[in-house]
């Protein structure tokens, strides 16, 4: 059981103005349509942190600008900063960054999550861990676990 | 390069999730005997494949299915062919047996506390180890009626260990972990005891990254691993010094093959020929040979072929056929298999 917060008085920040997107004078519909960092971002910012009701877009747990994407070689990498350094719920967060990539994205996708530099404690743990697919596959065949990402990725389903 | 094709002969389709683990049954594929491989699922089901003798194509012959009930994550069969072991993220080992086709599970080996994640026999069929999440080796000895015990706890690695891999001539056991390092357990021939005898890391030219796999070369003198650190390593050792009983005979770290992966590396597999394929999170197959042409520090090794896209996703093991030198299987995260013929090109010759 929890017994307290991690972070009980989180800095809460404004959430970013939604663009749209202008609409392209020629539209080849057969086109592959590029994936770019907006569109990666409008996947992942209305995930809920695990212990607030704010979303990680106004926790500042991620960014537009700490996304990269290379659509020709299908790469993301989504760059994520824990409220606190010692923040135990980090790997929890990734794991959410990734479940909702990988269902949002194209299959032929490879994802990297990490947390920014100097922003953990326990940094290098948490991103090998986070990046070990095997121990992601076996983390998401443990109910309580998947209960918990499914919840913070309820408001990013809307 | 240009000298070698990989030919795609077949894509294995029917697992509803990443495939993790291949095994080609042993003594199949050759003197009119068809070839049988097994696979392993996220989908937490075997599936055995044979090849039809009429149509050369490989069907699914049976699903091995309620007994595990997460991931099976690697499956070995024995050396006799007779049982197949599959480990699975339940924390059990399943042990089948196949009575010409029609599988049974016949023993289930309970003891790690979380997901095992590897399975291996010893060249003998006497002994069986297993890995696991719980960072511990276990050895179970294989009694008769199908009764399996637990001789041997090794503890040491200090996180996950991803592989274990007995020698193809010694009781000599390989683990390689998440905690970067491969370890090499021994007997104590006085008191029957295992122990860890070496510990090849960083300090001694190893792995900076979780070691995937390892691989035996046929005479069992060189063995090579594979990492997220993108490379690939060879090692070797006393062969003689070994069989002589000498378990405690160095691992010597000959070279490291490294920038040509940019993603992690799965799988490695030495062929009978010298070929080390290596399966990749980039989708890419890979083959490597011994070089001849620097042998002054010793031999190094070179790329000979890659092909690019050889699944949709990533790699999760290469599996050479033991008894068909060209044949290759490899398993995804895409969900499927595929046969794969490695030959050189028409009229060149292939230098090994």
């Amino acid at each position: 059981m929890v017994s307290g917060l991690i972070n009980a008085n989180p800095v809460v920040y404004e959430k970013k103005e939604r663009r749209t997107r202008s609409a392209p004078v020629d539209v080849d519909e057969y086109a592959a349509e590029e994936i770019d960092q907006l569109e990666i971002f409008e996947h992942i910012r209305d995930i809920k942190d695990p212990e607030h009701p704010y979303s990680l877009e106004e926790l500042k747990v991620i960014t537009e600008d700490a996304i990269e994407v290379d659509d020709k070689r299908s790469y993301v990498r989504v760059t994520f900063t824990p409220t606190v350094e010692h923040c135990s719920m980090a790997t929890v967060i990734g794991l959410c960054l990734r479940v909702k990539l990988m269902r949002s994205l194209p299959p032929r996708y490879k994802v990297d999550i990490r947390v920014a530099p100097g922003s953990h404690a326990s940094e290098a743990a948490v991103n090998k861990q986070l990046n070990d697919k095997e121990r992601v596959a076996a983390a998401l065949e443990n109910p309580n676990l998947v209960d918990m990402v499914d919840e913070c990725l309820a408001p990013s389903l809307i | 390069m240009k000298n070698f094709e990989l030919n795609e002969v077949q894509k294995l389709e029917g697992h509803t999730d990443r495939v993790w683990g291949l095994a080609w049954k042993p003594a199949t594929g050759i003197d009119g005997v068809p070839a049988v491989l097994a696979s392993c699922s996220g989908d937490k089901t075997v599936r055995i494949w044979e090849q039809s003798p009429a149509t050369g194509c490989f069907q699914c012959k049976a699903v091995l299915e309620d007994t595990h009930t997460r991931t099976v994550r690697s499956c070995a069969w024995s050396p006799s062919g007779k049982y197949l072991a599959t480990a699975s993220f339940d924390a059990t080992t399943a042990i089948w047996e196949d009575a010409g086709g029609d599988f049974s599970c016949v023993a289930t080996l309970e003891g790690h506390e979380n997901e095992v994640k590897s399975v291996s026999w010893n060249a003998s069929g006497s002994l069986l180890a297993t890995c696991g999440r719980d960072k511990s080796v276990w050895i179970w000895e294989v009694l008769p009626h199908n009764e399996f015990e637990c001789i041997s706890v090794l503890q040491g690695h200090t996180q996950d260990v991803k592989m274990v891999q007995w020698h193809p001539s010694v009781n000599i056991l390989i683990s390689c972990s998440y905690d970067n390092s491969i370890k090499v357990w021994a007997e104590d021939g006085d008191s029957d005891d295992w122990h860890c005898v070496h510990t090849l890391n960083q300090s001694n030219s190893g792995h900076t990254s979780t070691v995937w796999a390892l691989s035996f070369n046929a005479s069992g003198d060189k063995m090579v691993t594979c990492s997220d650190d993108l490379t690939i390593k060879i090692w070797g050792c006393d062969i003689i010094r070994m069989q002589s009983g000498d378990g405690n005979a160095p691992w010597i770290h000959i070279s490291t093959l490294s920038g040509y992966h940019d993603r992690t590396i799965f799988s490695i597999h030495w062929s009978r020929d010298g070929i080390i394929c290596s399966g990749a999170a980039d989708d890419a197959i890979r083959f490597f040979i011994e070089s001849k042409d620097d042998l002054v520090d010793g031999p190094s090794y070179k790329l000979i072929y890659k092909k690019e896209k050889a699944h949709e996703m990533d790699i999760n093991a290469v599996q050479w056929s033991s008894m068909e030198n060209n044949r290759l299987a490899s398993a995804s995260d895409d969900g499927t298999i595929k046969i794969w013929e490695f030959i050189s090109a028409p009229g060149k010759k292939m230098h090994l």
